[in-house]
């Protein structure tokens, strides 16, 4: 067989991914979490009388525990299959990296598992966010003063 | 009306993330790095506060806003306190994020058992 027909081939077999349902199921659940965060913010605003800021720090630890919780529980895991982006592009996907890293890697022992571990998949954010923020600001200081 | 933006601007960047996994061999890991530094970009050129005013918690509920958390938070330290302020300044305003993901993940993780 030549390898453009092998090519061919694999591509016939291997179960063809339904982008635009993807793409759809993503779309709604992102803008759920969206929707969900803006009621909880105007809640906190009015009844609380939290500032915006102040709310905007709530929600972030709101989302943070009910997606850690949900990593916890086993019930995340399931959902990202389903929804895929839409969890994993909100916040959401930053807590259960972190949740999922440090209850996979807990039986390893708490200094060689858990801790070494626990930054495993949510590091490369953290990295690289601080790196490209700290040439920008260089950027912005050498241009703006 | 705000919660009909914060839906859809927090949906079409979800989607956008969608394309991008559906479509190259990039991994979520790659995806949500991608969008840290497109945050820390956008805040570069002044959009992403705009982004905030107008979609409210859409724009605050994508990994992007901790981009722009790092950088805002990181520039502020340095209109304050010059260059040591880049590196006092960079987790004020993230911090909020990451002490509650260690803190919450570190408590579950020694109360429950990993489901397989």
């Amino acid at each position: 067989m030549k390898k453009e027909d092998y090519k061919k081939l694999v591509k016939k077999v291997s179960p063809k991914e339904p982008k635009l349902r993807n793409v759809l199921v993503a779309f709604f659940t992102g803008g759920l979490i969206g929707l969900i965060g803006q009621i909880i913010i105007t809640l906190l605003n009015v009844s609380f009388g939290l500032s915006k800021v102040e709310a905007g720090g709530w929600l972030a630890l709101i989302i943070i525990f009910v997606s850690t919780l949900m990593t916890a529980l086993g019930f995340f895991d399931k959902w990202v299959t389903t929804c895929k982006s839409g969890l994993i592009v909100p916040t959401t996907g930053f807590a259960h990296s972190v949740a999922s890293a440090a209850l996979d890697y807990r039986n390893d022992g708490l200094i060689t598992g858990l801790g070494s571990n626990f930054f495993k998949l949510a590091g490369s954010v953290i990295l690289y966010g601080v790196i490209s923020s700290f040439i920008l600001v260089i950027v912005k200081v050498i241009f703006c003063g | 009306m705000s919660y009909l933006l914060a839906f859809l601007f927090a949906g079409v960047v979800c989607a956008l993330g969608q394309i991008i996994l559906d479509n190259t061999k990039l991994t979520p890991g790659h995806v949500t790095s991608l969008f840290t530094v497109g945050g820390a970009i956008l805040s570069f050129c002044g959009c992403y506060d705009y982004l905030i005013s107008h979609f409210g918690a859409g724009a605050t509920v994508v990994i992007a806003n901790f981009g722009h958390m790092l950088f805002s938070s990181a520039w502020q330290g340095y209109l304050e306190e010059g260059i040591l302020g880049i590196f006092s300044g960079m987790f004020v305003k993230s911090s909020i994020a990451i002490t509650g993901v260690i803190v919450f993940s570190f408590i579950f993780a020694i109360i429950f058992k990993p489901k397989d």
